[in-house]
Order: structure tokens, then C-alpha cells, then sequence
């Protein structure tokens, strides 16, 4: 392997506070790791765990959650329910083999845009470090199962 | 899992821009362009463009003419971020006749260009985007704004100097206000001071004349000694009960004449208007210029309620006003919009053992200097030691009193620089005595508030820079028996010092009010973390909150001054009967449906909303969302586990969407 | 004497249970028997995968297909019996969403074979494994290969309706063949291609007569430490996971009513893609706490997450396995 992996990383943020910041980033030319593409939701709230399961299943190596500061969401507390699906899903993508340090929970308020970066850098190489997920793209071609047990599948299931 | 082929079911234009070179330095923007026309075919894409600014005039032609001749039903426009000119697209597409809703804008200069320097990866990601929002925007549905009427009332909580400011503007609008003080009477903490900053005017003097215009306007009732116990509904349309404590007057008998007060045998603390320095009757006004100018009978002090003897004021009343059976009264208004301006409370310096407040006789808290500055306080307007005679000869006076500290309030409490340099003007005045003033920074930033500083400079105070360690009465040399003594490192001179003062005044810190977070959950709308009530924008948007209909004014939502408390109440009287004017209330049609069918009643959802938007209907089983005072954060959308609860705006289906496309393989 | 139509049922990778909530019908078996000719059906009669072969392709009017696709023979099935059969009904939790056998989904294949072949019950003194093919002097012998990850029927071939429940409920069933009854004497429609029969709009909780209220919950406990169970409140709110909240109904609450939580079998609500996740977004938002350790702390109450959300709906989920089910080694 003589290329370096680059993660492909999908992020949510929340319209008011991580977006917000992840612009302020951009307003200020900080440069950062390009490997993270954005979502953009109203609040961290709406993230449903379906999205991050679609991710993974989807390609992605890795998934960032980014939402206001406890106590300042725009929604005022809707950055809770987000922390708790958050800690339960990676509970359970665990049990799935997906290593609990491909999903990332951070708070970012809108002025934080080094901070959002900082934080995009790090999660870049953790993830990077864990290696890439190649999840099963389960519809579309067909795959070849090379069964352990026998060097060749039959065709034919005899009378 | 068939295969089909199907025919896209949009025709959709994507429109990739330049911004000069901003963009197209690092992104290949004709790269994009292509790739999108070609590898997006199928998504629907029939028209890809480049341009050099799509938010210029001839930008927006492009897509209008677009929209027009090649019959688009959706909108991709990828160029800076969508906080910037999602509204300058969506009405571009709205006068070539497609709904808004149908057009996104993507960022790809926040997010790309302006933050990554490999161009080919660059390039990479824009197409990804652009990618993820094609496949979005599919998904997206054309919306109409929600149209809400609106309720000419309007309800102000708390009378003090912002809630008579907001009712007096409103009022003179020509709209009808409630204003709701649980105090006996409008004024606030204003009314309790003596002098103000930095002119020096007499609180009262200014603050009268506005108490009484309030009382007595005909546009204003004015309720006193009540408290609004139930809200429900939203923007335009709110029903609040308000209870009226009885004061066992009869308001339409009674005259104001104050013989009741005065045969009153009993007197306790008054601990509210007096700040516990100095006494009231059992029935009183709390002050003499009080507004409304009816009594209140104390009743949990009262001798006829707790014994059923006494009944002086009854006996003496000229006008029969006394009525002991008086009970509580409960109103029902319909308002559409309200104002909260319920001030603040001051620290309770008690907590803070070090300065011996409520132990040491002759620590004073702000409240109760101004109590005893003020000519009709309990010592009369003389500044005299807690015996009620002797002079001070020396006084401290000492900034940020649980304020700017972590043991207690992180904040500034914006005036108690201000404050205590009249202080130290007052007690000069009236005593002559030396001053001390004990500061960590000196805060005079408003109009003529740096040369009042200046002006108590040259009167001879004495400034020392440093965080007062104790009040003791403990001396360690002859000089300093009988006094307060205050230890204090004085930075800039690099020394610890024990002075000797007769008298200390804590500049008490201002905090939100005890019950500051039941009240806002009472209408809906949120503390900060430290307290204070929360705006929609620190910035551009001080008086509303988040919840549509409520706005909050004054140091409800932080400390300030009087002057920011006043502007405060106008800004929220102009933002209320800028509604009202409109007759109607347009609502961002971002919010989350409930479809009955699906819904099990599990409840799950129930407590997810902190606008009180989700509502449990209990003989249907099912819970339903109201529109109107959905904000479309789309919490209780992603909470559902039946998948009932659907979102407009950002739906299940733009989302799942907007990941495939970004996941495509460029 | 018009023929009567054909049905056929056939059992994959499955446990029986279905076929006996078929036969738990009651009488209403003998309305199967009278109005259709059953042509193949393991359980119930001897025939032959060659008699299959040979009917004429869409002969089959109804096809009951119950099971997961563990094998290459199942998957073969899937295929013939698709092809020779109009209406092919994914019956049943294995047939629809893979149940219990997909949870080995969770596991490399050599994994699973090494555990049925070195079990306590098992004799197996030289420690063998299994071979698809041996050879003896007659020829060669073959048994079905094992699939690293089990499929559900629609993974494979084209469904036409799905008959949730692990087993689905007997009157459903019963409501089912009378629904196709009816069809076949013209009397009544069949509902749209794709669609979810034998089962409720909604989901679990709406069947349930426990009362409800607002859920707050700061302990999951396991049922035998609540007991005894508050019969009439919800049981989720005793802290207990009831996965009713994210289940379809149509099984008129059986477990709930009965004093035990609901394990999900009737899968998910209709449109959900991924029914653990609703799981997790529902018991993770209604978690008493905003403080991580404290969130940590209620959560250790659930301590196999993926077992307790997708006990019968791994295979069909949107990651449909875990990473060592397919990821290969060396």
C-alpha cells in the first residue's frame, strides 16, 4: 500500500451553531482536512440514527455529529437528546464491529470555527487510523461468497 | 429489488458559480459543471451552467430563464453558504413562478474553496456536494409560508421601568395592554433607588411621571399585586389566566386617603421595597407614590387573620373599603403577543461569609444603601451606622459582590461600576467622609459615564485595585477597634492592606430572578446556563425569543442600565405592534406532521419539544403537533420510533438522499 | 370443473413455528384444503423438488414462503418457487426480516460451524468439520453450502406481499387466506404489489390497553428484577426495553397483555428502514439525564444494544451484518 488512506467522512451540523462555524472557518481561510462532507441539518435534534447507519452503509468510514454547546442550543435543549442517541447508537454499531471512534460527537458554537477545525483535523487521523470500513454495498452487483468450507458452489441442489 | 429504468421524475438545473475567482481559483467550476451534466442525467439534471456571480441580476436571469423555458421544477445553485443567499435563489425561482422551497443552495466556497488548497481534491468534494443536493433536492416539496392572525392585546409582565417603557409605546400606538406587576405596585427596582447615573437625577422624580401616565392611560390595564398562573396557545393567538391577589380593598371604595396605614397597630420588616432596613405596616402602599394607590393587607402578618381581633383599618376607613373576605380573582385574557420584563434579583451577599454581610451591623447591601440614601427611606436620607445616629467617617465601597466570580455569578453586572461611584458621590455629600472604593476593573462606558468617574476622582475618592479578601471586626492594633476592617491586596501597589472603614457597601451583583426558569417554562422559552432569559440573536435580535409571540426585555435577559432597559421595552412595543399592523403572521413552513394513521400514542415524542408544540390527545390516543408553534428543529421527527412524525424542509427522504449523493463515486 | 387453484408452502431456514401457526388456524385449514389443490408442502405432504421443477412457471397461484436463505438449497428454493409461483409471500419473521437465524449475522461462518460441532451435546471425537462434497464409490455427495451471511427472500427474489410475525398470529393468518378466498372467487382486490399483509397500520403500542404517559426513564431493568410488573402501566415505563413502541401490530399485543415485554417480531413500522435505529432514537430520547456519565450509567442497563434492537430484524437492517460475518480474513 503505497497511497495513504484517505477517510471519506460525512458531518452534521446544525444550521445555527456548527454550520455557522464551519463558515466562519471558511470566511477566515482557515485550512483544514478535506475528507469531512457536510450536512447540514436545523438542529443536531434532527439527527437520526438511520443517517448514521446509511453513512456507514453507504461508504462512509467515518461519521461526525457537531451541535451547540449544552445550554445554548438555538432549540434550547435539543442538543441533549442528540448526546444521548448519540452514546446508545455507538453502543450498539459496536455490536456490528464498527469501532465506536468512527463516530464523533462535538459541540461547536458559531464563533468556535478553529475550534470546528481542530476538531475536524483530529477526527480526520483518528479515523484514518482505524482504517477504511469498505462496508458491503449490498444492492447491485452480485458478490461471490467464497465459502470457507468448500473451494467451489454447486449449482445444482439434487433431487 | 427490480431493476427498471425509470424516468426522473424532475427536471433539474444546476448552476455552479464562480464568485470571481473565489471559487474558481481552487474548483474546478467547468469540471463540475460537466461532470453534474453527465453523471446526474439520470438524477434528472438537464441543464448544467457555470457563472461567473449567480447572485448578480444576471446570475439570477439565468436561472429564471431557465426555470421558464426549460420548464425546471428544481433549483441546485452551488456557490457560498445558503446563510448568505439562500433567500436571493429562492426568490429568483419564485418570480419565474417555482415555489422557493424547490431551490437549494449548496456551499462550496465556505466549504471548499476558501478551506482547502489541493484543487484536485477540492474539485473532488465540490462534485460530492453538488451530488448530495441534487439527490436532496428530488425529495424537496414545494411550501407555502403559514399564515397565523393576530390578536390586538398584548400582554407585559412586570411593571418596572422596561414592562411601563413597552406598555406606554404600545398604548400610544393605539393597542390595549395588559401590564402584570406582582408587586403591590408598578416601579420596579427603580423605584427603591435614590439617585441615578451619572446625571444624578432623582430616581423617583423621573420614574413618577411614567408610573402614573401607565395607571392612568386609557389603553392600559393595569393589574398590580398579580400574576399570570397559565399561558397557552401561540403567536397571535395566546389565552393567559391571570390571578389578582385579594388586598382585602375594595378598589372602586377605596380613595388613597392612608388612614388604614396609619391605624394599622402592627408594624414588620419590610423586606421587598426597604430591602429589610426599615419597617411597614400590615396594610400598606409599599412606597408613597405608589401606582395603583390601594393598600395591601399582609395577610399571612395579619393579627385579624391569624387571632380575628384588631380590624383597626376596617374601624377607621371613611370609606367602608376594608374587606377581609376579599378573595383571589382570576382573569382570562386573550393577547397575541407578550412582553416579559420581570428585572432581577439582587445577589444575597449573605452567601458570601468572608464579607460578614448580615453578621457585621454595618455592611450594607446596595439595595439597602439606597433605601438609606433616599430622603423618603427609613433613616429619612441620612447615612448613618445601623444604630440610626452616628456618622461614618470612613467607608468602603466594593465592585463585583458575586459577580465576575466563579464561586458564585461569572458575569459582569454591567452597573455596579456606575453604581458605586455615586455611591461614593452620595455619601460624600451627605457625610463628608472618606471614601474607599475597591474595584478589579472600573466599567464607564456609556454616554458621560467615564467623565462621572473622572468627577468622583477629583471629589478625592480613593480608588484600590484589588478583590476585597474579608470584612473582619476583629482588630490586630488599637487603630483599628471598633471598625470593619477590609483586607485587600492592592495590586497596584503590590501590597496586602487592612483598612479600617466605619461603614461598607457591597455593590451587590445582579442575578435572574429565583423563579426566573418556572416562568419561562410557564411561557415557553428558555434560561441560558447562567440564568438569564435567552434572544433569538445576541446580537441583531436583543428582545425576542425563540418562541414566536414571546419577547423579553430589560435585565429579564441580562444586566444593563436603565437607559438599555428602556430602549429595550420600546424595541419589544416596536417589534409587537409591527405584528399586530400586519394583522397576520407569516411562519416558516420548516415543522414537523404527525400522521394520526400511524401514530400508537407510545407517547415517546411527548417530551421533545420545548416549545410545548406536541400535544398528547387523550380520548383519540394519538398525539398531534400544532403548526403554529413548531420551530422545525425536527427532534421529535428523528425521536418517532414508528416513523409517524414527518418533517418538511429537512424530511427523512432529503436526507437519506443528500448522503447518497455525497457518498457517489466522483 | 374448473381446477382448483395451486398452493404451495415451503420452509427455509426456519424453526416449524410457522408452519404450526398455519395449522393453528383450526378449521380454517380445511377451508385451505377445499379451495386450493396443495401441491407442495414438506410438512404436510411427501413431494418431490423435481414435482416443482416440473410445473409449468406461474402454476402456483399462492406460495407461503417461510424461512431465511442460510444455503445455496435455500436460495435454489427462493428461485423455483418464485419462478413457479403468480403470488410468492415472504411468510413469517425469517422469510421478511430474518429472525432468529440471522443473528448469526453477527459471527463468521466458521465461527457458527465450529460451535454446532464442538457443543456439549455434540459427539464429535475427532473434531470434524463438515464437507460439501465426498467422495464414495457410488459418486460424489453434496450438502448445501453455507452462506457467510443469511438473506432474507426479498434479498433474493421478488416478493409479492410480506406476512410479518415470528410465528404471525394465527388469525391473521386466517384473515389472509380468507382475504385470498375471496380474491380467487372474485369477490374481493388484492392490495398493492409490496405491501405488508396480515399485519396493523401502526405500530404495537396501539393495541396495547396499558396507560401511557409522558416517558422518562432513568434505569432499564431487566423484567424478573421489576417483578412483580405493573399490569396496567406501560411497561417501558417501568423501565423494562419494551420494544413495542417500534414494532408493526397486528398481533393484538399479545406479549404486553400477557405481562411480558415485546421482543418485536412483527418487525418494523410501515416505511422504517432500519427498525433498530427507531429503537435506538427512542429509548436513547427519552433517557432521564444530559449528563454523559450519568446517560452511560442508565444505558449500561441495556448491555447487548444490538442484540435487544435487532433480535429479528439484523438481516434485513440497513448494515444487514456485522463485520466479521463478511469482512475476510488474511
Amino acid at each position: 500500500m503505497t497511497e495513504k488512506f484517505e477517510p471519506v467522512i460525512v458531518g452534521f451540523t446544525c444550521n445555527w451553531c456548527s454550520y455557522r462555524a464551519a463558515d466562519a472557518a471558511g470566511t477566515a481561510r482557515m485550512k483544514y482536512a478535506p475528507n469531512v462532507r457536510l450536512i447540514r441539518l436545523m438542529c443536531s435534534g434532527r439527527l437520526d440514527p438511520s443517517f448514521v447507519i446509511k453513512a456507514f452503509a453507504t461508504g462512509a468510514d467515518g461519521v461526525m455529529i457537531s451541535g451547540c454547546h449544552p445550554g445554548d442550543c438555538h432549540y434550547i435543549s435539543q442538543n441533549y437528546k442528540a448526546l444521548r442517541r448519540y452514546l446508545l447508537l455507538r453502543r450498539t454499531l459496536a455490536g456490528f464491529g464498527i469501532e465506536p471512534g468512527r463516530v464523533k460527537l462535538v459541540w461547536a458554537s458559531a464563533a468556535e470555527g478553529l475550534k470546528l477545525t481542530e476538531e475536524i483535523n483530529a477526527f480526520v487521523e483518528e479515523v484514518r487510523a482505524l482504517g477504511p470500513l469498505n462496508w458491503p454495498k449490498w444492492d447491485g452487483a452480485a458478490e461471490v461468497f467464497e465459502s470457507e468450507l468448500a473451494p467451489h458452489i454447486a449449482t445444482e441442489v439434487p433431487a | 429489488m427490480s431493476d427498471e429504468k425509470k424516468t426522473p421524475k424532475e427536471k433539474i438545473g444546476v448552476y455552479v458559480c464562480h464568485c470571481g475567482t473565489n471559487i474558481s481559483a481552487v474548483v474546478d467550476v467547468e469540471g463540475v459543471r460537466d461532470w453534474v451534466q453527465k453523471n446526474m442525467a439520470g438524477d434528472g439534471v438537464v441543464i448544467a451552467r457555470d457563472y461567473k456571480f449567480m447572485c448578480s441580476s444576471l446570475g439570477q436571469e439565468l436561472i429564471e430563464k431557465d426555470i421558464k423555458e426549460l420548464g425546471l421544477t428544481r433549483v441546485v445553485v452551488a456557490a457560498c453558504s445558503p446563510h448568505l443567499h439562500e433567500k436571493t435563489f429562492r426568490t429568483a425561482a419564485e418570480n419565474a413562478g417555482l415555489n422557493p422551497y424547490l431551490t437549494e443552495l449548496v456551499s462550496i466556497r465556505e466549504q471548499i474553496s476558501w478551506v482547502h488548497t489541493d484543487k484536485a481534491v477540492a474539485t473532488a468534494k465540490a462534485k460530492s456536494l453538488v451530488a448530495g443536493t441534487v439527490k436532496r433536492v428530488v425529495n424537496n416539496e414545494a411550501l407555502e409560508k403559514l399564515k397565523v392572525p393576530i390578536n390586538a392585546n398584548t400582554l407585559v409582565v412586570g411593571g418596572g421601568i422596561a414592562g411601563i417603557q413597552a406598555a406606554l409605546e404600545i398604548a400610544n400606538g393605539g393597542f390595549h395592554v395588559y401590564l402584570v406587576e406582582r408587586e403591590p405596585s408598578l416601579g420596579g427596582h427603580m423605584a427603591q433607588f435614590d439617585k441615578t447615573f451619572p446625571t444624578l437625577d432623582c430616581s423617583a422624580c423621573i420614574l413618577t411621571p411614567r408610573m402614573v401616565e401607565a395607571g392612568t392611560h386609557p389603553n392600559i390595564t393595569v393589574l398590580t399585586w398579580s400574576e399570570v398562573t397559565n399561558v397557552s396557545g401561540y403567536i397571535g393567538n395566546f389565552s393567559v389566566t391571570i390571578k389578582k391577589k385579594s388586598r382585602c380593598v375594595n378598589e372602586e371604595l377605596c380613595t388613597g386617603c392612608g388612614i388604614c396605614i396609619e391605624k394599622c397597630p402592627k408594624k414588620v420588616i419590610d423586606d421587598t421595597f426597604e430591602a429589610g432596613l426599615g419597617y411597614r405596616k400590615v396594610i400598606y402602599t409599599p412606597f408613597a407614590q405608589a401606582v395603583p394607590n390601594f393598600p395591601v393587607l399582609d395577610q399571612p402578618n395579619c393579627t385579624y387573620f391569624e387571632k380575628g381581633t384588631c380590624k383597626a383599618c376596617e374601624k377607621f376607613c371613611p370609606t367602608n373599603a376594608i374587606d377581609f373576605t376579599q378573595q383571589d380573582q382570576i382573569l382570562n385574557v386573550e393577547v397575541g403577543n407578550i412582553i416579559l420584563a420581570t428585572g432581577y434579583d439582587l445577589f444575597d451577599a449573605s452567601r458570601m461569609t468572608n464579607y460578614g454581610y448580615g453578621r457585621l451591623a454595618n455592611v450594607y447591601s446596595s439595595l439597602e444603601f439606597e433605601r438609606m440614601s433616599n430622603s423618603s427611606g427609613p433613616t429619612n436620607g441620612h447615612i448613618v451606622l445601623r444604630d440610626g445616629k452616628t456618622k461614618p467617617e470612613t467607608v468602603g465601597i466594593i465592585h463585583c459582590v458575586g459577580s465576575r466570580d466563579k464561586n458564585f455569578n461569572n458575569h459582569c453586572s454591567a452597573i455596579c461600576c456606575m453604581q458605586s461611584l455615586k455611591f461614593a458621590h452620595l455619601v460624600k455629600e451627605h457625610t463628608g467622609a472618606t471614601v474607599y472604593e475597591f474595584y478589579i476593573d472600573m466599567r464607564t462606558p456609556a454616554k458621560s459615564y467615564d467623565e462621572f468617574y473622572q468627577r468622583i476622582i477629583d471629589e478625592g475618592t480613593v480608588f484600590v485595585r484589588g478583590k476585597v479578601a474579608e470584612i473582619s471586626d476583629i482588630p490586630r492594633i488599637p487603630d483599628e477597634e471598633g471598625k470593619l476592617i477590609i483586607q485587600v491586596e492592592d495590586t497596584l501597589v503590590g501590597k496586602q492592606r487592612r483598612i479600617p472603614v466605619d461603614m461598607v457597601i457591597l455593590s451587590n451583583g445582579l442575578e435572574p430572578r429565583a423563579d426566573a426558569k418556572q416562568v419561562g417554562k410557564l411561557f415557553g422559552i428558555s434560561c441560558s446556563s447562567d440564568g438569564w432569559y435567552i434572544e433569538r440573536h445576541p446580537k441583531l435580535d436583543p428582545v425576542t425569543t425563540m418562541t414566536e409571540g414571546i419577547l423579553i426585555a430589560g435585565c429579564a435577559s441580562g444586566p444593563k442600565d436603565i437607559p438599555a432597559s428602556v430602549s429595550q421595552g420600546a424595541a419589544a412595543a416596536a417589534r409587537v405592534m409591527d405584528k399586530i399592523l400586519q394583522k397576520e403572521v407569516e411562519l416558516e413552513p420548516v415543522r414537523a406532521t404527525i400522521d394520526e394513521d400511524k401514530c400508537s400514542g407510545c407517547r415517546i415524542c411527548n417530551n421533545m419539544c420545548p416549545f410545548s408544540a406536541i400535544l398528547y390527545i387523550e380520548d383519540k390516543g394519538v398525539t398531534r403537533v400544532n403548526p403554529a408553534l413548531c420551530q422545525g428543529c425536527g427532534t421529535c421527527i428523528a425521536a418517532c420510533p414508528a416513523g409517524a412524525i414527518s418533517g418538511t424542509g429537512f424530511s427523512d427522504e432529503q436526507i437519506l438522499a443528500q448522503i447518497d449523493g455525497i457518498l457517489m463515486a466522483v | 370443473m374448473t381446477a382448483k387453484p395451486k398452493f404451495a408452502m415451503y420452509w427455509a431456514a426456519s424453526c416449524g413455528g410457522c408452519e404450526i401457526a398455519v395449522l393453528n388456524t383450526n378449521e380454517k385449514i380445511l377451508d385451505v384444503d377445499a379451495n386450493f389443490e396443495v401441491v407442495f408442502w414438506p410438512v404436510a405432504m411427501d413431494a418431490k423438488y423435481e414435482d416443482v421443477r416440473a410445473m409449468e412457471d406461474g402454476s402456483i397461484l399462492l406460495t407461503l414462503f417461510n424461512g431465511g436463505m442460510r444455503n445455496n438449497e435455500n436460495e435454489e428454493m427462493a428461485h423455483l418457487l418464485r419462478r413457479k409461483s403468480k403470488i410468492l409471500v415472504a411468510f413469517g419473521s425469517c422469510a421478511t426480516e430474518g429472525c432468529i437465524p440471522g443473528l448469526a449475522n453477527l459471527s463468521p461462518l466458521s465461527e457458527m460451524v465450529d460451535t454446532a460441532f464442538t457443543t456439549i451435546s455434540t459427539d464429535n471425537p475427532d473434531n470434524i468439520r463438515p464437507q460439501t462434497t465426498f467422495e464414495v464409490p457410488e459418486g460424489t455427495l453434496t450438502i448445501p453450502i453455507l452462506n457467510p451471511v443469511l438473506k432474507t427472500l426479498a434479498q433474493v427474489v421478488d416478493v409479492d406481499y410480506y406476512m410479518p410475525g415470528c410465528p404471525p398470529e394465527s388469525t391473521q393468518i386466517a384473515a389472509v387466506i380468507d382475504l385470498v378466498i375471496q380474491v380467487v372467487q372474485g369477490k374481493a382486490q388484492l392490495p398493492p404489489k409490496g405491501s405488508v399483509i396480515g399485519a396493523g397500520n401502526s405500530t404495537v403500542c396501539d393495541e396495547c390497553p396499558r396507560a401511557r404517559n409522558v416517558k422518562v426513564i432513568s434505569a432499564f431493568r431487566r423484567i424478573q428484577d421489576v417483578a412483580p410488573l405493573d399490569p396496567n402501566l406501560c411497561i417501558l415505563e417501568q423501565g423494562v426495553p419494551c420494544n413495542g413502541p417500534a414494532t408493526r401490530s397486528g398481533c393484538n399485543s399479545r406479549c404486553p397483555r400477557v405481562g411480558a415485554q415485546c421482543i418485536g417480531c412483527y418487525g418494523p413500522a410501515e416505511g422504517v428502514l432500519d427498525y433498530g435505529a427507531r429503537l435506538v432514537t427512542a429509548f436513547a430520547s427519552v433517557v432521564d439525564s444530559d449528563e454523559p456519565k450519568e446517560i452511560e450509567r442508565i444505558l449500561e442497563g441495556i448491555p447487548d444494544p444490538t442484540g435487544q434492537f435487532y433480535r429479528f430484524n439484523l438481516a434485513d437492517s440497513m448494515l444487514r451484518a456485522g463485520k466479521s460475518a463478511w469482512q475476510k480474513k488474511g
